[in-house]
């Protein structure tokens, strides 16, 4: 009862208000909104998405306005937040995350007039596209560089959850490594979550403690890589340049450009040419960006940039057949000379020279 | 001199009433300095959090659907705290609850077996988390240990099997390893009110319902009054004949219940299937509804309708106004303090007196 | 070797956890239960790493993180022995309001790094093999919580201070029939638990990961007030409840790097399982009258006129 009288009262003053700050702005604007799993601070993979909205903002200059929303998690807040963003005049929403595809795929059915752009997913609708970077290509360069540059012969992997994009970032790794060094070993830790730097920290040690003197991750915090840097060991960034925290230890980080693509998608709204599609790039197409090579002796950097320019050309690719599972199996090789991307993007096992089994089967 | 607290002879009738809206009032003003020091407008902010969202259908369901579980769990919480029993542990006891109803659905995923499938996963649900409320009640009865510390462990316990389960067996077998069970059925999903326009659905109605027989407990019945009177004068309570122990068992059954019944109807609901990040906290949150409400059903109604308020207007807030989500926790936390001090104002005053220490035995 | 190794991670995992239960038991003792713990730790975590950013020194940061925990621990004071109002309630408002807080304060500074705490280093001793690093390699929070627990235990045990202290959380209304400061006695606790768990909360961007990232406590602050529990509310059982809490959490992740099956989430578990087992135990041995606990934990006080 209370409460009722003090909303009436409330509103009544705040309706003038609202009618005085709320008008509506240049109409012009192309709204682009964002949702993002974690924080802009994670310094990894959200952290590289707002990074690529600056680069769009940057080059579109005044026919942008942005916003982006963090730490939205992926269950039913999810929906309300990409629901939120299509009600208040967001045109161009991008989903930073596979949690949010089903909840991308809802709100888009209900506003068949604005775009949605879901990261890493696989559904798509007339106007929802999906887009994600290789990042396997960067860890196959990240493999041959660890082999070359481990004394123990053991690479450390963090990683978070077992879906088939990491799957393709660990076997990538090992096949890289192969390469060079066909005895190399991996050990894995799981911390279940995309982001946790004191459990990312603890499984870092873990790891160099059993024997591991390369660290690679698959988890946004810059935590393992400080954990390098103090052990003196070397480590690959993960999403982002890591170099700040790691001065020392970092070889090259396998970052994720988006900047070109979202001034892309952006610029197809405002010219009235935006269609669904699904965008897969690479090195190619400057979605995956290696950072400087560093730390590292000459020869293995010269390595790195010839096997870069030639995923890049597409004459060496990393999952080139034949690819032999843990069991002994050869897979079939769909994509002529190597694997096709369906497979990739389904990756549901262990290449051979990986010991441990894949969590849940 | 020093300021003292004194029992009041009687309850203050007029705080009663006057202290929730001091408190909001409070905590309105509090709220309005910090927009101030963030350099946002106090007026267009609290606009955006309290006003906006009750001006549209859409944030409106939003709101009724982010106050239906808080609504559930802040009911059956406010029995145990009337009778000063401490259950911590809703949060456990939602999670156990949305795991045991989502087994069926889990089970029968893909297949057709009939419309009982949504009554029968929310009987479980409710079972499921009347079960699990009940270890730390037994735990208290036959082994005298504080409720409060063991249902807030299980709470973690209770985490922890929901994401073993989400992550291995329940896992969804075409989800590409990641840690969700499939997509429930149509027929293991609660149905939406208004179809297609909203996300308001039954769990609402079932809220609404709760809040009513819980008024009805409370007021009209036995066990209510038991509830009453073992919280205001426990021993007297006893000497009535009143068995505290029973009553532990009752409460916590009941509070476990309902917070097990708002787990599953928010997993077949909103949701949709069980994953990890099931609950955004509504355990805890459900806390501060239960004392914001004054452990009234009624109060417990507005309250949570209230706090589903403040979290739609935060993300609102986060869009509009680039205000950080921690904003949101940060008002509720202050809205609470001030509630809390509020309502001790109705059974004590503040005096400011001439000291008078006794000496301190040297013993 | 591997084992000095996994002690020292477990060490360091386990100091943060140490310093909050430490504070809190104290608080526990003289008869409040602040479930606000994860709240102090947190916004000791993000003042921490302010003041150790903007001055350049881990000791103004660890000072901060103190006063933070401390200034949020006299909210709680004032509410529940000022106005008598519910602790329980109180400390989960707590806890929520320290951690939007800490998201507040902590968000300009994101994405900043600062040097870690130096560890100690003894010329000799420090190179001794397999305890070297151990016993005199630790950094200086190590050190602090040690030297804290075994103050805590002189004084609760050993001083008439603390004999008064333990006396006013078992029987208030004795202690202040015989004239005890009750109220200022609790709130002098409550200051210093909130200090205990501002500094566990700062040991985390200080000493452990130089950064300071939203929700870097994780819920060690809930493992804390566990922590008090499981160790029946006695400081040197504390240690080593401590120690094995912060064993169980990185002996997970060594489990899964040596390829053994071992679910996670069992092991994560299993610290919670463990203190309602003991919690279960302790309190039988003392009869269906009581537990181990203070008598007068949670219970309010509000002098007599």
């Amino acid at each position: 009862m209370n409460k009722r009288i003090i909303f009436a009262v409330a509103a009544a003053a705040a309706l003038a208000l609202a009618a005085v700050t709320f008008h509506a702005s240049a109409a012009d604007k192309l709204k682009v909104g964002f949702i993002g799993v974690g924080p802009i601070g994670d310094l990894g993979w959200t952290f590289q998405h707002d990074v690529g909205r600056q680069a769009m903002v940057k080059a579109l200059g005044d026919k942008v306005d942005t916003t982006f929303v963090e730490n939205v998690p992926e269950g039913a807040d999810a929906e309300r937040a990409i629901e939120q963003l299509a009600r208040t005049g967001h045109k161009l929403i991008f989903t930073t995350s596979f949690g949010f595809m089903d909840a991308t795929i809802k709100v888009a059915a209900k506003y068949p007039n604005v775009f949605f752009e879901h990261c890493t997913g696989f559904k798509r609708a007339a106007n929802v596209s999906t887009y994600a970077a290789r990042f396997y290509e960067g860890r196959y360069i990240q493999g041959q560089i660890a082999a070359k540059m481990s004394k123990s012969g053991v690479i450390g992997y963090i990683v978070s959850f077992p879906i088939p994009e990491v799957i393709s970032g660990i076997n990538s790794t090992i096949l890289g490594a192969q390469s060079i060094n066909p005895n190399i070993k991996v050990k894995i830790v799981w911390v279940n979550s995309w982001f946790d730097p004191p459990k990312e920290a603890d499984a870092a040690k873990a790891l160099v403690d059993q024997g591991a003197d390369i660290l690679t991750q698959h988890t946004d915090s810059p935590a393992a890589m400080q954990i390098a840097e103090q052990r003196g060991i070397h480590a690959f960034g993960q999403s982002s340049d890591m170099i700040k925290f790691g001065p020392k230890a970092q070889l090259t980080a396998d970052t994720d450009y988006w900047g070109n693509y979202y001034t892309q998608r952006a610029t197809a709204v405002l010219d009235g040419k935006w269609k669904s599609e699904d965008t897969w790039g690479g090195l190619d197409a400057g979605m995956v960006v290696m950072s400087p090579y560093t730390n590292m002796p000459d020869d293995v950097k010269k390595m790195a940039m010839e096997t870069q320019a030639a995923i890049t050309a597409g004459t060496l690719h990393p999952f080139k057949c034949p690819v032999v599972d843990q069991d002994g199996k050869t897979l079939e090789c769909k994509g002529g000379t190597r694997l096709d991307d369906g497979q990739i993007l389904s990756m549901n096992f262990y290449v051979k020279g990986i010991d441990d089994k894949v969590p849940g089967k | 001199m020093q300021l003292v607290l004194e029992r009041r002879a009687e309850r203050s009738a007029i705080i009663a009433i006057a202290s929730p809206l001091i408190a909001i009032a409070l905590t309105l003003v509090t709220v309005a300095v910090l927009f101030e020091i963030m350099g946002k407008s106090p007026i267009t902010a609290l606009s955006v959090y309290f006003i906006e969202p009750l001006t549209d259908p859409f944030s409106l369901q939003e709101i009724a659907v982010k106050a239906t579980p808080l609504v559930m769990i802040a009911i059956g919480l406010s029995l145990c705290y009337i009778a000063n029993i401490w259950n911590i542990g809703a949060e456990g006891q939602f999670i156990v609850g949305a795991v045991c109803g989502s087994w069926l659905a889990v089970r029968t995923n893909g297949t057709w077996v009939g419309p009982w499938v949504l009554p029968v996963m929310l009987l479980l649900g409710a079972l499921g988390g009347a079960l699990y409320g009940l270890i730390p009640a037994l735990c208290r009865v036959y082994f005298g240990a504080s409720e409060i510390l063991t249902s807030l462990m299980l709470v973690y316990v209770g985490n922890l099997g929901m994401d073993y389960l989400v992550r291995g067996p329940w896992r969804d077998p075409h989800g590409l390893n990641f840690p969700t069970t499939a997509e429930f059925d149509r027929v293991a999903t609660v149905p939406t009110l208004f179809v297609g326009a909203g996300r308001l659905h039954a769990g609402s109605v079932i809220a609404l319902v709760v809040v009513m027989l819980a008024t009805v407990l409370l007021g009209r019945m036995i066990m209510g009054f038991e509830i009453r009177l073992v919280g205001a004068a426990p021993k007297a309570a006893r000497f009535s004949g009143f068995s505290t122990d029973r009553l532990v068992l009752f409460t916590f059954a009941v509070s476990g219940a309902l917070a097990g019944l708002a787990g599953i109807i928010e997993v077949a609901g909103p949701i949709g299937h069980l994953d990890p990040g099931l609950s955004s906290g509504y355990g805890f949150t459900a806390i501060i509804v239960a004392f914001l409400g004054r452990l009234n059903p009624i109060g417990i109604l507005f309250a949570g309708l209230f706090v589903a308020l403040t979290f739609i207007g935060g993300e609102t807030a986060q869009i509009t106004m680039k205000v950080s989500p921690d904003f949101t926790k940060v008002f509720q936390g202050i809205l609470l303090f001030y509630v809390l001090a509020c309502d001790s104002l109705i059974i004590y005053r503040v005096r400011l007196i001439q000291s008078v220490r006794k000496p301190a035995h040297a013993a | 070797m591997l084992l000095e190794a996994i002690l020292l991670s477990v060490i360091a995992a386990s100091t943060p956890l140490l310093l909050a239960a430490s504070g809190e038991l104290v608080v526990e003792r003289s008869g409040v239960l602040n479930l606000g713990v994860e709240g102090m730790m947190i916004v000791g975590a993000a003042c921490g790493f302010a003041g150790a950013y903007m001055s350049g020194s881990t000791v103004v940061g660890a000072l901060c993180g103190i006063l933070a925990g401390a200034a949020l621990a006299a909210i709680f004071g004032i509410l529940t022995l000022g106005l008598a109002v519910n602790q329980v309630a109180t400390g989960l408002a707590l806890t929520i309001l320290g951690v939007g807080l800490s998201g507040l304060i902590g968000k300009g500074f994101v994405g900043e790094k600062i040097v870690l705490v130096q560890h100690l280093h003894l010329p000799f001793l420090t190179d001794l093999p397999a305890v070297g690093r151990i016993l005199f390699g630790e950094d200086p929070f190590v050190y602090v919580s040690i030297a804290l627990i075994i103050g805590i235990w002189l004084f609760l045990y050993r001083t008439r201070a603390g004999l008064v202290l333990r006396a006013v959380g078992d029987n208030h209304a004795s202690a202040h029939a015989l004239g005890y400061p009750v109220l200022k006695i609790r709130m002098l606790a409550v200051l210093f638990g909130g200090g205990c768990a501002g500094l566990g909360g700062a040991f985390l961007p200080l000493a452990y990961t130089p950064f300071f990232i939203p929700g870097m406590t994780a819920g060690r602050g809930w493992i804390a007030l566990a922590l008090v529990v499981f160790a029946s509310w006695r400081p040197l059982r504390l240690v080593g409840g401590a120690y094995l809490f912060g064993a169980v959490s990185i002996l997970q992740l060594h489990t899964q790097a040596l390829g053994l099956g071992v679910p996670p989430q069992l092991m994560s578990a299993l610290p919670y399982l463990a203190t309602v087992i003991v919690l279960v135990l302790i309190s039988r041995t003392r009869g269906t009258a009581g537990s181990a606990a203070p008598a007068c934990l949670g219970v309010v006080f509000v002098p007599d006129r």
